[in-house]
């Protein structure tokens, strides 16, 4: 079942992109979503459910406007640290357990870290503990402040029970 | 009547042209100066951060850039599923550095460590 929906979504998608409908764009086309289906279809869909999935990309698309603000304060204090004469940097590691128990709420989290001002995420596990490299010390703090780690746990939601 | 329109015309293309410039000039000025981060930053952690950080918002201007150029059609479409993969892809793969090193057990650089 996941095999023939990642099949027909893949190849909508190249249809998408391609917008050719020579007889040899669409045999390629067949080709090359059937092989990409049977790499990948139980990454894309999973066993997660459809509907809870959908309610949080919802979420998900609240949460990136802000990610987006943050993303563009981040690399203005990076541009300052990195022009800045006297290169004020001061980095350390810092370790934190961000109580998030999905997959998904995990990842996000991760590339959020890295995205944002100061901080890259060098470890990330299962069980929602995080290790993180700061450029200096005021980043470190604004993370472990918890504003980001409460937004990524609303996007999480209902989704109790941990995906593996 | 055509007057006044071919001059609203070319009104429009000049405000699309110069945003677009704009965007071009701010993308550009993060990627020159990720690349000067990356190279004064003291050690391989720190340089991972304009790396990781500055290209994205900078390749991302850029390609918002050449949307705004392009106005709306297939190829901005393809042009925003390109951003979104860079917003995606690039910090994953930042992580993915930072994590070998780590896992390879390099020790970051400390204030008033000597410079490498």
């Amino acid at each position: 079942m996941s095999f023939i929906l990642t099949a027909i979504i893949m190849f909508g998608f190249w249809m998408f992109l391609s917008g050719e409908l020579g007889i040899i764009f669409i045999i390629s086309a067949v080709v090359s979503s059937l092989i990409v289906a049977y790499i990948s279809h139980d990454l894309l869909i999973g066993k997660t459910d459809i509907r809870s999935g959908f309610s949080n990309l919802l979420r998900l698309i609240r949460y990136v406007p802000w990610l987006i603000w943050q993303v563009i304060l981040a690399n203005l204090d990076l541009v300052y640290r990195t022009l800045h004469p006297s290169m004020p940097i001061e980095p350390l590691m810092i370790k934190f357990d961000s109580k998030l128990k999905t997959d998904t709420g995990i990842t996000i989290l991760a590339n959020s870290i890295t995205l944002t001002p100061g901080t890259v995420t060098v470890k990330a596990d299962r069980n929602g503990e995080f290790m993180v490299h700061a450029l200096a010390r005021g980043p470190a703090e604004s993370l472990l402040e918890g504003t980001m780690q409460a937004k990524v746990r609303k996007i999480e939601g209902s989704e109790e029970k941990r995906n593996v | 009547m055509v007057d006044t329109a071919l001059a609203a015309d070319i009104g429009w293309m000049d405000v699309k042209t110069v945003i677009t410039g704009i965007c071009l000039v701010i993308g550009c000025f993060f990627i020159i100066v990720a690349s000067i981060g990356i190279i004064r930053f003291p050690d391989f952690y720190s340089r991972i951060h304009p790396a990781g950080k500055t290209d994205t918002l900078g390749q991302s201007m850029v390609l918002i850039g050449l949307m705004v150029y392009e106005g709306f059609s297939l190829v901005s479409v393809k042009l925003l599923i390109i951003i979104i993969f860079i917003f995606i892809a690039n910090p994953t793969a930042t992580h993915a550095l930072a994590n070998a090193a780590y896992v390879a057990g390099l020790k970051p650089w400390q204030k008033g460590d000597r410079r490498k």
